[in-house]
């Protein structure tokens, strides 16, 4: 070990040749590997280009800007068939982004609540919260997605025959109509100050906090932010004239009802599957972490007279977190994946868009490359952000 | 012990010489596709030659529609697309049960074609311009259909108007939703599209009354209506807001197998004018036609020499599925099977239809 030049590896070193020398032999190895792996990529590649000019395929991306021609059912944005293949798949992009962005908070909602009730002393709700994550956790998400939607969503009664729940809302076959508040003109006030006041609540809280935190001071950071929440918006309320929210009812017109907030049954089905299958698995994680927690830990922390609220807030949870929060990605993950199944109900989602485009436009390589990338995307964005928080929460060790 | 040292070394240059010859191999390969020894044009007989080797004919069809690719009681799948394909079987294998039907969704039917999945498509395929330019090629059309509403007769629709703000549910990936579109842009109309990608779905939910109109092919909503609980509470409108010609289609690329498929549908529809039926082909042999002859493969060259097939091919597919005629009839006959659907626009030419076909000669 005299020599630590760049060659250092082709020198003899105490009399073992280079060919015997273990590092000499793992970078070969290295080489070798490399070398397979982008020869394989390479041939993948040129096969591919190849097979495609035999086949006469185009694999331009010009057809994005060209008019889809094709409806969308429940398109979110303002959609027409003559909008491009391109806004189409943006259309697309949106709904996927949508369904699994309720979906995720909704899952997490169910998923800690099923998980606490699975840890409950009380027998019934712990057999309950059991046979919840079983049933789900054991039948395929598509079965679950066929019967939210056609047996239950699909046999409402018509539309003319509407359940009528409190609101009013209106449940059909033709989804669920409800009663929503709209911004009239002069609304323009109340949504600056609303708006405003989550940002100082916000900044209350964490300014607030820190100091109690750090100072031991009752800075009575809850109730500041909360009042501040409260108070801005009833000021903007008030100044910015008589009501500036009107409800908006739907009302039954022709053959749907118009106006007010509709869910298509298509979407509430989607929802439904996604957020109770992926909860029973939240459930399971929670449980989980909660249970890594040392019983000695609670132990400790009911000895120095914390509430069961302090004991479960301040104690359990920031601990279990660590635990929770890495599966918690990939379930996140799983339901924004699954959200593809949605195909097969007629909410049509990012892949659903893509592979009526791939029919419409015939350019099946483009377009499965872009369903790829932007699945890849959204991923990997989801795991990057909960990443950074989870690198947060994780222990400092000092 | 030396020996054994050099083993990494060997091993790597026969790698490293392995990665190089892979690399360098792709492109020869694609050199060789161009250069055929013979004069034959490129693509030719790689299809027939597959189908031989593997002794079926790949078909991308359908299991699930009435009349067109369905199963019967006994799981045998039957139809007219179906038949069609047998009878590419029966003149190219000599056997019309050497299929293999690939039940495929209608989104699926352009990359299947696209990248020669299939040795041909028989999935009631509407032929369009730019599905001939993308997926492959057409042969003749078999079928002449057009796009149709199925509502309630309780809603009291008539007429497009009526339409207006209604729920549609349509197929999706189909020339129907496409028409479905420029319909009700055309009357300046408001709709609801509910779109999903199995036929069986689509009809599912209209009949559950997710939707208040349906909309496809005429002769594809009058196969499902047989098969809803109440047949009698749907009626079909009478406009046709499309052409829908539906045509078999095989892959691009193999002009001998092109010209094989399109030979066979011809066969079926000559037949037809000639008067040779499943039951007197035999006797037809020795017809006093020199044309029934030739197509029957007794006289003179209809093409089989330069197509690589005998002479009795088309005879052969003739006597395993019958002429045009008796392949509508046995499905969508007076005494169909599947149900009745008057022939109309599908009658011969001689008969004040469009069903037209090149002479075999």
């Amino acid at each position: 070990m005299t020599s630590k030049g760049p060659l250092s590896i082709f020198t003899r070193r105490g009399g073992i040749p280079f060919w015997r020398d273990e590092r000499v032999l793992q970078a070969i190895a290295q080489i070798i590997s490399a070398f397979v792996v982008i020869g394989l990529i390479i041939w993948v590649i040129v096969n591919f280009f190849n097979a495609a000019r035999g086949r006469g395929l185009n694999l331009g991306f010009g057809f994005l800007q060209e008019p889809a021609e094709f409806p969308i059912s429940d398109p979110i944005l303002p959609f027409d068939p003559s909008r491009s293949f391109g806004y189409a798949f943006l259309v697309g992009v949106v709904k996927t982004l949508l369904v699994s962005g309720i979906g995720v908070v909704l899952a997490t909602i169910l998923g800690i609540i099923v998980g606490l009730a699975r840890l409950s002393t009380n027998w019934l709700l712990n057999k309950i919260a059991l046979a919840y994550i079983e049933i789900h956790r054991n039948i395929p998400l598509l079965v679950l997605l066929f019967l939210w939607y056609f047996p239950v969503f699909n046999s409402l009664p018509p539309v003319k025959d509407s359940i009528v729940l409190p609101g009013p809302t209106y449940l059909s076959a033709r989804g669920l109509y409800i009663t929503w508040p709209r911004l009239q003109p002069g609304a323009g006030i109340l949504v600056i100050s609303i708006a405003l006041a989550i940002v100082l609540a916000l900044v209350a809280f964490i300014l607030l906090r820190r100091r109690r935190l750090v100072t031991g001071q009752q800075t009575y950071y809850v109730g500041v932010s909360l009042a501040i929440l409260l108070i801005l918006p009833t000021v903007g309320w008030l100044l910015s004239g008589d009501s500036p929210i009107r409800m908006d009812t739907p009302v039954l017109d022709g053959f749907n009802f118009t106006g007010g907030m509709r869910l298509t049954p298509e979407f509430v089905a989607l929802l439904v599957g996604l957020v109770t299958y992926t909860a029973a698995f939240i459930a399971e994680v929670v449980r989980a972490g909660i249970q890594s927690v040392h019983v000695g830990q609670v132990e400790a922390a009911k000895s120095v007279g914390l509430s069961n609220f302090q004991v479960t807030g301040l104690v359990i949870f920031p601990q279990a977190l660590r635990v929770i929060i890495p599966p918690l990605i990939s379930q996140y993950l799983n339901l924004t994946k699954n959200s593809s199944l949605a195909l097969l109900i007629g909410y049509q989602d990012l892949f659903g868009v893509g592979k009526i485009a791939i029919n419409q436009a015939g350019r099946a390589v483009q377009v499965f490359f872009m369903v790829m990338a932007t699945y890849l995307t959204i991923s990997l964005i989801t795991s990057l952000v909960m990443n950074i928080y989870n690198r947060r929460i994780q222990l400092v060790e000092r | 012990m030396k020996q054994k040292a050099l083993l990494p070394l060997v091993v790597f240059t026969i790698f490293a010489l392995l990665v190089t010859a892979c690399g360098g191999a792709a492109t020869p390969t694609a050199e060789e596709e161009v250069v055929e020894p013979m004069p034959a044009p490129s693509g030719s007989g790689e299809i027939i030659n597959r189908v031989i080797e593997r002794g079926k004919v790949v078909c991308g069809g359908r299991t699930d529609l009435l009349g067109f690719g369905y199963l019967n009681e006994a799981g045998r799948n039957i139809g007219f697309d179906i038949d069609l394909c047998r009878a590419v079987a029966a003149a190219v294998l000599g056997d019309a049960e050497a299929i293999e039907v690939f039940a495929i969704t209608a989104a699926d039917r352009g990359p299947v074609l696209q990248t020669a999945e299939v040795d041909m498509l028989s999935r009631n395929v509407t032929w369009t311009s730019s599905r001939d330019a993308q997926w492959g090629n057409f042969t003749i059309i078999m079928f002449y259909d057009g796009q149709g509403y199925m509502v309630r007769r309780d809603s009291g629709i008539e007429t497009q108007e009526d339409m207006d703000g209604a729920s549609v549910c349509v197929t999706s990936g189909t020339t129907t939703e496409k028409n479905l579109a420029d319909d009700f842009r055309n009357h300046g109309l408001e709709f609801e599209a509910v779109i999903f990608e199995d036929t069986a779905s689509v009809y599912n939910a209209y009949e559950e009354g997710r939707c208040d109109v349906t909309t496809s092919d005429k002769s594809q909503l009058a196969a499902v209506r047989e098969g809803f609980e109440n047949p009698g509470d749907h009626a079909i409108l009478g406009m046709t807001i499309s052409k829908e010609p539906l045509t078999p289609a095989v892959p691009h690329g193999d002009d001998q197998w092109f010209d094989i498929v399109k030979i066979v549908m011809y066969a079926l529809i000559n037949a037809e004018e000639m008067g040779v039926t499943q039951a007197n082909i035999d006797q037809m042999k020795t017809s006093g036609d020199v044309g029934v002859r030739r197509l029957l493969g007794q006289e003179g060259d209809w093409g089989y020499t330069d197509l690589g097939l005998d002479s009795e091919a088309l005879y052969r597919a003739i006597k395993a599925v019958g002429n045009y005629g008796e392949v509508y009839d046995r499905y969508m006959g007076p005494l169909g099977i599947s149900f009745t659907l008057p022939r109309e626009l599908n009658n011969l030419w001689s008969n004040r239809g469009l069903i037209y076909a090149p002479p075999v000669k």
